[in-house]
């Protein structure tokens, strides 16, 4: 990592409900670093709803308005249209939701809203399953992994849906991919979604001890791993160029299913089945990466 | 001004004078004609509103939810599905205590598909917590919509505004109507104290356990009995202003009335024409008609109707298996206060013309009897064998 400093200035404090090692909690401070204190926050149910604290606490210093699991992208736009009315364009508006809020029950509104192009951040961080209400399979769930609705035996074994390419679907303006293990990127991002309007989003990776059978102080090593074994590459697309992160050295998959026991029962073929869609998923968001390019030097020709 | 216009676009006339800030909304048959209006007048500028174009009814109450967050005047309108979709975020207008308008044009739930008039799909939001005023005629469309701004903002209580398919929404009538500057002393600009702002960071809705969250819920409901205080004065003042005056609930020859009939929407005016008719031939017949559904006028309702020899409510909606809704109601004001009996009459459901032969059958049932002797009397089922084999 190049010299970075972490912004001081806090807009998450202390005493959050968080569970150990939530990645999270992380995503969120990080965030918020990036964002300011002209904030406001649209946050579905997911882990966040009790992170934040209970009535008449709150763990962030920017306003929060909590709302129903499937609504984020739709309680956003309207509290944009609201702030515009009232006449301050300068507060970013930003849902926060979870995976099941993003690419389950809440894909809906957050379709409508990406495809009116809503002048809002939308982030989602990914701790693959319901979490919040104790581990059950989310479509954002990998394949091999446990949860309590995905028991040993029938351990998940669908692919976990691509949920960027479904929002570039939407002709977006920006979309990225961060996580906590690279928080100088991270920032970058939220930073630079900060500085474009209409719609963004945003998807973190957000290790979950609890959920993910890790040890709590391997969070960030778990989210590195995610990176450098290229199940989670980090990607930026703008404008619809996208540009991949491939200065992260390669590690074979099985290093990140073997940092977890929700993937204890994940076999060596099963494994190496894996690595195989890995490669390919790699090598098509390179060849996309690489036209992006060619496309662009094409127009500056 | 006067215009000749349907009930569907009084409500948009209405959502004008209010000046509201932000409407999201999907369309439905028979509410899309308030939102295409709605839709043309901010597009002129007519209107200064942002309309979100939103991709469901969820997200329509969703969005004005977020709206309202930010003590942005907001307003949404449905229909039948639609309100049934929003369900779950209705409760959550009124957690949140925002104070939404919603229009909703009563309209059949499927299957089968209808979309014909009954209550059934407003008066299934009975517990939700939401204010409901149910409409006669297009004027008063209009000025109750600009009246439930009010209301909702003086209670922090969401209000939906209710008027029947077609018989109003599609019905042309002359409606008076005034502009935004005309109704500015009545309903000044909503300026909430707490809402979304960075400069005075806070959480709303988040986590209340047993030991706060009664109280919420008891302020609720506090404040929704305080509503009849607050609807009575919405329409006073709007009577003062512009001379034209609702009520509660609308008594018509009840003064010497043994047979009271009791409606809601737009059956109160064939009742109306039933009445004067048995009247005319010396029958001591009333009507009360229903404008305020929630907060539920008990007093009024006592008061009304607890010295009548009988109460004939007739119900455009049904409550499977226990009678109509507004009997059901109007029997719990009047247990324990009054020993009239009430008789629950069914009529109208998915669209069927109430005719005013309809309404001379409920009144020759009732006055055949000195009590009901069952729960619920369906008029004109067409299948007699069916009907009289399971009654």
């Amino acid at each position: 990592m190049p010299n970075f400093t972490l912004p001081e200035h806090e807009l998450m404090s202390s005493g959050h409900l968080a569970c150990q090692g939530c990645g999270g909690a992380h995503a969120m401070r990080y965030a918020l670093k990036a964002l300011g204190p002209k904030t406001v926050i649209v946050m579905p149910a997911c882990c966040w709803s009790v992170i934040d604290g209970p009535f008449p606490h709150t763990a962030v210093t920017v306003p929060v308005l909590h709302t129903a699991f499937e609504t984020a992208g739709a309680t956003a736009s309207g509290v944009r249209a609201g702030l515009d009315a009232r006449g301050d364009r300068e507060t970013v508006v930003m849902a926060w939701a979870g995976d099941g809020g993003t690419f389950d029950i809440g894909l809906q509104a957050l379709s409508g809203a990406a495809e009116r192009n809503e002048d809002i951040i939308y982030a989602c961080y990914d701790n693959e399953a319901y979490m919040n209400t104790g581990i059950q399979r989310s479509s954002a769930t990998p394949p091999g992994a446990w949860t309590t609705t995905t028991p040993a035996g029938h351990t998940e074994d669908r692919p976990k849906k691509r949920i960027l390419d479904i929002m570039l679907a939407h002709e977006i303006p920006y979309a990225a991919t961060a996580t906590v293990a690279w928080p100088d990127d991270l920032l970058a991002k939220f930073e630079r979604a900060r500085s474009i309007r209409g719609m963004r989003f945003i998807h973190v990776y957000a290790p979950c001890p609890t959920g993910w059978k890790s040890p709590p102080d391997r969070t960030i090593e778990i989210s590195r791993l995610a990176v450098e074994t290229r199940l989670f590459p980090l990607v930026e697309v703008v404008d619809g160029r996208v540009h991949v992160r491939r200065d992260v050295p390669r590690k074979p998959v099985r290093e990140f299913y073997r940092s977890q026991s929700r993937f204890d029962s994940m076999s060596d073929a099963e494994i190496e089945a894996m690595q195989e869609s890995v490669d390919r998923r790699w090598a098509e968001l390179v060849a996309r990466a690489e036209a992006a390019v060619d496309a662009a030097d094409e127009a500056a020709d | 001004m006067k215009l000749v216009i349907e009930g569907n676009h009084a409500v948009s006339y209405g959502v004008r004078a209010a000046d509201v800030d932000v409407i999201a909304a999907y369309p439905i048959t028979p509410q899309t004609q308030i939102v295409e209006r709605l839709s043309e007048m901010c597009a002129t500028g007519e209107l200064d509103a942002r309309f979100i174009k939103v991709e469901s009814e969820h997200s329509a109450m969703a969005a004005v939810i977020g709206s309202a967050a930010t003590g942005a005047r907001s307003f949404t309108a449905t229909s039948s599905q639609g309100l049934l979709l929003m369900h779950e975020v209705l409760h959550w207008a009124v957690g949140a205590r925002l104070p939404i308008v919603l229009a909703n044009v009563n309209r059949a739930v499927a299957p089968p598909w209808n979309i014909w008039t009954d209550q059934n799909d407003s008066l299934s939001q009975r517990d939700t917590g939401w204010l409901q005023l149910y409409c006669e005629s297009n004027q008063e469309v209009f000025d109750t919509t600009i009246q439930a701004f009010r209301i909702a903002e003086t209670l922090r209580l969401p209000v939906m505004l209710v008027l029947d398919a077609f018989y109003l929404s599609h019905t042309c009538e002359i409606v008076d109507v005034f502009d935004a500057d005309e109704a500015r002393d009545f309903l000044p600009r909503f300026d909430p104290p707490e809402h979304l702002a960075p400069e005075r960071p806070m959480a709303f809705g988040n986590l209340a356990g047993p030991d706060t969250y009664y109280e919420l819920r008891y302020r609720i409901d506090a404040d929704m009995r305080r509503g009849i205080e607050v609807v009575r004065e919405a329409d006073e003042a709007f009577a003062r202003r512009w001379g034209r005056r609702y009520g509660l609930v609308e008594p018509y020859r009840t003064e010497d009335a043994e047979t009271i009939l009791v409606t809601s929407g737009t059956v109160t005016g064939t009742a109306r024409a039933v009445v004067d008719a048995r009247r005319e031939r010396g029958e001591r017949v009333g009507l009360l008609k229903m404008r305020l559904f929630r907060p539920f006028p008990v007093e009024a309702v006592r008061a009304l109707l607890g010295q009548a020899r009988r109460v004939a409510v007739i119900d455009r909606n049904i409550g499977f298996s226990i009678g109509g809704i507004f009997a059901q109601e109007i029997r719990a004001a009047l247990y324990g206060v009054s020993r009239v009996p009430v008789f629950s009459f069914i009529a109208g459901i998915g669209g069927r013309d109430v005719t005013p032969e309809t309404i001379d059958e409920v009144v020759d049932v009732a006055t055949s009897l000195e009590a009901p002797d069952r729960d619920v009397y369906w008029i004109g089922v067409k299948d007699a064998e069916l009907h009289a084999a399971r009654t």
